[in-house]
Order: C-alpha cells, then sequence, then structure tokens
C-alpha cells in the first residue's frame, strides 16, 4: 500500500528523473505519518509524550501538521474519504486541546451566484462540523460560517484553482484564558477526552 | 403652457422627499406624435437635436450634456452633432424654424434655459416634434438648489425619455452598490450609493468589514445588507440619509443574508442557515418577529417581492439544480417556474410585475434572462464568464447587474442591458464594483 505521505516523494523523484537525463536527485528516506490511514478511520500513532505537546498544542501546528483543510467535489457538500482521513485527525487534535474551539469556514468555486454559494459554503462546514462531533467533538465548541466564494485559496479561474476553493478550513483558536488551576491540569487532558466542559 | 416643479431641497442624501413635487407634470403629451418603442424591432435609435441650452453658459452647458448623456445612454436616441445644427434661436423664448431641423433630419428637438441664482438654479425647457411642427406636451420648469443641478439634468431627460417612450422614465434614481478593492483573495468591500449614472458617489460603510449585497427599500430611503461585522455574516439596515447602521439579525449559530424589503418596507424576506440548512424567512422590521416561509432541506435563498407585495420569487435546489420558485406568503407548496436547461438564480420582480430577471449558468457560461411571471418567453439578454445578479430600473425597462472577468486579475464591473437585450453597456465608473441595487424615481 502506498502511504499518502510517500506519495509526493515518489512522484517527484520520477519527475526529476523525466525532466532530463541527470542523475536522479538523492531520494529523501521516506516520511513517516504518524496518521497513516488504516482503512476506515486514521490512528494516531506518533509519540504524545515529551516536547512534542508544547509544539503541537498550537494553531500553527494544527494547520501545518493536521491539517486545516478538506476539499470537496464540484457542487458536492459529502465529505469524501480523503476528507474523513483529515477530519478524524482534526478531531483528535480538538479532543487532546480542549483549550481550543473551533470555526469551520465554509467555501465555494467562483462560479455560481453569490448567495447560492454563500448556502453551499455553510452546507460544506456543516458537513465538517457534523463529522467532528460524531468523532466526540463537544458540539459547543464548533461553529461554523459561510464565505461563499469571497475567499478564495487559488485565484485562478479553471478547475485546478476551483478545487482548492471548494473547502472547508478548520480555524482552531485557543479559548479565553483560563483559570490558573485549568491551566495547571491541561497537560493532563492530553491523549484522552478529558475536555468536555470547556 | 410651462409647468413648475421644485426639486427637493436635498439634502445631499434625501432621496424620496416626498413633498417635492409642484405640481406633478404630466409624464407624456396626449396625443404624443412623436414615438419610439422600446421593442425588439427598433434598430434605429430617434433623432434628436439637443443645441446648447441659454441662460447660464456654464452651468448650462453641464446640464446640456447630463441630459444628452440620459437619453443617447438608452441607446434609443442619436443626438444630431451641433456642427449640424442651423443658426443658434437668439433666445429660449425665440420660435422654432422646423424646416432647418428638418432640414439636418432632426426628428426631435430640445431647447432650454438654465439660470442660476446664487445657490439655486431655474431650468426650463421645451420638447418639440420636428416632424409635425409642434410642441410635444407642455414646457416645464424646474427650481432647485445649484448643487442639485444633476437631478435638474435627469429630470429633464426623464420628461423627454416619457414623452418619447411613452414609458416611465428612471434617470432620475440612485443605485446601491459594492466597490471592491485589494486582491482576489482577500476583497475589500465596502458599499456606495450613486446616481444611475455613477455620478455623486456616497459611501455608506468603511471598508473594516466585509459587506455583500445591499437592497434598497422601495422609498429608497433604507437599505439591507450582509455584514461580516460580527465575525458571521449577519443583515444590518441602514437608514441612508443619516448613513447609521443597526443589527437586524443577531442570532448566534444561524447566518443571515440575501435579505430584500417587502415594497411597503414593513417586512423583510432573507436567508436563514442553520446546520447546513437554508430558508427562507420573513421578519418584521419594527419588531422582529419572524417565522420560516419555506421549511425544506434544500438551499433556499436570493428571495424576491412581487410589486403588490403577495408573492415572493425565489431560488431553491429543491429538485437538485437551482431553479426559480414562486410562493405566497401564507405558505402553500412554492409552484417552480423555470423549467430550461442550466442553474438558474437570483430572481428580481420587474417593478412593472410583468418580468422576472435572473441569473442563468449553462455549462461553463452565465447569462442574465428574463422571463415572464409562469416563466414562459424566456430570453437571455447576455452572456459571458460570470454575471450575476440583475436588479431593475424604477420603470422596469433596464436591468443593472455585475460582470466578472476571469483569472487572477479578474475584477466585477457593473454592467446594464435594456430588456430587449440591445445596449448593453458598462457602468462609467473608474472602480471595480458588485452587487448593484436600483432604487426608485426620485420625486
Amino acid at each position: 500500500m502506498m502511504n499518502a505521505a510517500t506519495k509526493p516523494v515518489l512522484l517527484a523523484a520520477l519527475l526529476g528523473l523525466a525532466a532530463c537525463a541527470q542523475p536522479a536527485p538523492p531520494v529523501a528516506p521516506p516520511v513517516v505519518d504518524p496518521y497513516a490511514s488504516t482503512g476506515g478511520g486514521a490512528v494516531f500513532q506518533g509519540d504524545l509524550a515529551g516536547g512534542v505537546l508544547g509544539a503541537e498544542a498550537t494553531a500553527q501546528y494544527f494547520r501545518g501538521t493536521i491539517g486545516d483543510t478538506v476539499l470537496f467535489p464540484a457542487d458536492q457538500t459529502t465529505l469524501t474519504p480523503e476528507a474523513r482521513v483529515i477530519l478524524a485527525r482534526q478531531a483528535a487534535w480538538l479532543s487532546r486541546h480542549a483549550g481550543f474551539t473551533a470555526v469551520v469556514q465554509g467555501h465555494a468555486e467562483e462560479t455560481g451566484t453569490r448567495e447560492y454559494n454563500l448556502a453551499l459554503g455553510a452546507r460544506r462546514a456543516s458537513a465538517v462540523q457534523e463529522y467532528l462531533v460524531a468523532q466526540g467533538v463537544a458540539p459547543g465548541r464548533i461553529r461554523t460560517l459561510s464565505f461563499g466564494k469571497e475567499r478564495p485559496a487559488a485565484t485562478c479561474s479553471d478547475e485546478g484553482c476551483y478545487a482548492q476553493n471548494r473547502r472547508a478550513v478548520t480555524v482552531v483558536t485557543e479559548a479565553a484564558p483560563a483559570p490558573v488551576a485549568a491551566i495547571a491540569a491541561a497537560p493532563a487532558a492530553v491523549g484522552g477526552v478529558t475536555g468536555a466542559g470547556l | 403652457m410651462f409647468r413648475r416643479m421644485i426639486l427637493a431641497p436635498a439634502a445631499v442624501l434625501a432621496v424620496a422627499l416626498s413633498a417635492a413635487l409642484l405640481p406633478s407634470g404630466p409624464l407624456m403629451a396626449q396625443d404624443a406624435p412623436l414615438r419610439i418603442e422600446i421593442t425588439d424591432g427598433v434598430i434605429e435609435p430617434m433623432s434628436i437635436a439637443i443645441p446648447a441650452f441659454h441662460g447660464d453658459a456654464e452651468i448650462a452647458a453641464r446640464v446640456r450634456q447630463v441630459v444628452a448623456d440620459d437619453l443617447t445612454g438608452t441607446g434609443l436616441f442619436r443626438e444630431i452633432p451641433a456642427e449640424a445644427h442651423p443658426a443658434r434661436a437668439a433666445s429660449f423664448a425665440e420660435a422654432v424654424s422646423y424646416d432647418d431641423w428638418r432640414a439636418v433630419n432632426a426628428q426631435g428637438l430640445v431647447s432650454a434655459e438654465v439660470r442660476q441664482m446664487g445657490e439655486n438654479i431655474s431650468v426650463r425647457f421645451r420638447l418639440f416634434d420636428v416632424i409635425s411642427g409642434q410642441p410635444q406636451g407642455d414646457g416645464m420648469q424646474f427650481d432647485a438648489r445649484a448643487s442639485d443641478w444633476r437631478r435638474a439634468a435627469h429630470k429633464i431627460a426623464d420628461q423627454i425619455y416619457a414623452r418619447l417612450t411613452g414609458e416611465q422614465p428612471y434617470f432620475d434614481s440612485r443605485v446601491a452598490f459594492v466597490q471592491e478593492t485589494g486582491p482576489k483573495n482577500a476583497r475589500i468591500k465596502r458599499i456606495g450609493v450613486m446616481d444611475y449614472d455613477g455620478a455623486n458617489i456616497l459611501w455608506m460603510t468603511d471598508s473594516s468589514s466585509l459587506v455583500l449585497a445591499p437592497k434598497f427599500s422601495r422609498d429608497g430611503r433604507r437599505l439591507l445588507f450582509t455584514s461580516y461585522d460580527s465575525g458571521f455574516p449577519q443583515i444590518q439596515i441602514m437608514d441612508v440619509a443619516t448613513v447609521s447602521a443597526r443589527p437586524l439579525t443577531t442570532e448566534q449559530n444561524a447566518m443571515a443574508f440575501a435579505p430584500t424589503f417587502s415594497p411597503d418596507g414593513r417586512w423583510v424576506a432573507y436567508s436563514r442557515e442553520q446546520g447546513g440548512n437554508t430558508d427562507i424567512w420573513l421578519m418584521d422590521v419594527s419588531t422582529g418577529a419572524q417565522r420560516a416561509l419555506t421549511n425544506s432541506p434544500a438551499i433556499d435563498t436570493s428571495p424576491g417581492f412581487s410589486p403588490d407585495g403577495q408573492r415572493i420569487v425565489f431560488e431553491s435546489d429543491r429538485s437538485g439544480t437551482p431553479q426559480l420558485y414562486i410562493m405566497g406568503l401564507n405558505g402553500g407548496e412554492p409552484t417552480r417556474i423555470s423549467f430550461g436547461e442550466g442553474r438558474y438564480g437570483t430572481p428580481a420582480w420587474s417593478p412593472k410585475g410583468d418580468l422576472i430577471a435572473f441569473t442563468k449558468q449553462i455549462g461553463d457560461r452565465f447569462h442574465i434572462g428574463t422571463m415572464r411571471t409562469d416563466g414562459s418567453s424566456e430570453r437571455m439578454l447576455t452572456e459571458s464568464f460570470l454575471d450575476e445578479g440583475p436588479t431593475w430600473a424604477p420603470n422596469g425597462r433596464v436591468v443593472m447587474f455585475t460582470r466578472a472577468t476571469p483569472g487572477g486579475n479578474g475584477l466585477p464591473r457593473l454592467h446594464s442591458v435594456d430588456i430587449t437585450g440591445r445596449n448593453m453597456r458598462p457602468m462609467n465608473l473608474d472602480f471595480a464594483a458588485s452587487d448593484p441595487s436600483w432604487g426608485p424615481l426620485m420625486p
């Protein structure tokens, strides 16, 4: 089975070979994705202990490592298998970091009227919210909104960009400063789903 | 005979001061001998002469130019160039030499005089049917503040348009719109109000939050729009004269957008989204009381009232693709009216009541179209990469809409087209703009 993370590496290697007759660039060691898909869902297989924690509990980590964006096929609002893998990671992260709340922003490509696309984006955001809640994230921690076609991720006017714009982006924010006691207790919540009530 | 009319002493923002008219002039003469019909058949515009206005030369020239631009901008009239004119009459009072004007093939002749007295101007005009050699309708006098000189010019052009087409006029009207600046992925938007021809722009919001789709009330005194001011899309209502807005919807966990006024201004229909489902709701503006008008798992949006306020046309994808439906205000199953190929959206009911304008997407092309209220007689007026959001001129003969160009540097521009599909033209604005909402003819 080809791991999602190794695929780009292989692809890059192939492209490098195809581009010219130069010796192939050294192939980087395969990246082990700690969230590798195991079929229906995703199981976190990485190390939750030690120094990782500090870096992990940031919006930046969520964006860059967990993955904040899921994509949708044209005119669709149901989640693809790829989207479910990312959302399972998001749910796991949100469960580990109960001090964060999330706003799911739904978007649509520019073809379509402004108002229909607002509603379409809302459907996408809601689909993500429902999935995260089904994975155990407290509903009260997630809000949704739609930007319709107002905030494209890519600005060209062809399918390559449209595919990037049909999306839902989960934006996490650390909740308002918690009482000192809560902060002290926070590490204990990591790895479990003990964040309820926040 | 002369009729005199006093323009509302316009506070800059006065849109619809009803006290204005003394007396109300006839919109058309009784036996209008000279007439151009706005029909598909018209190809040749009517030729009219608008020689230099008499009176105070500087203001007279400016007023004349606006009158000429209004009329020729419709595509229905062709102005005879000044070089071809016979010798100018010595005064506004001098008798018209019809033969001289016939010799240059003028069908209509406009004669006017503009006088400025301090902060006020007085404009008198007459319209002549050159072919039959007689005045067409009464002469009229408009008194206005000098700062309202463009309105006085629009009023004259409105009189001429109405007398020569038999239609209600629309030049003395305003349009709300959204100005767009900044890159495509971080667009900055603010709402403005301008004269129908792009002059006298007034800014209604600053650029601090995303705003969408302003809608005028029928009296032109209020605007509805969608704002992300709270971080989430909610509807605000604005008093135009004081430029003061307040939130109309504030529900947490319910997006509100696509607002529109009922003709009497008492109700607002809008889209309310909760849990991913968007329905159309009706709110009493004064009490905030509201109820759902649709209750389907489909996307129901872009409501628009019929001119009598009894029905609403809207867009729904309950059949699988976005289509147009009409419903009464008291429940009952909506009636689908669009059955053609493609996806339909943003329906707008003509103020005349006869037509519904809409956006239609077929494949990767967009059109502005019209159909009768039973869905028959569908016709496309435009085609481009992206046309959307038609709004009707107060006389129901012209629509304005947004046309966007493709690509990373693509920009939206306002365009107008008449209901025969001819005379498509971009609005004369030096910035990108979208979401026009055409206000009423001012009194």
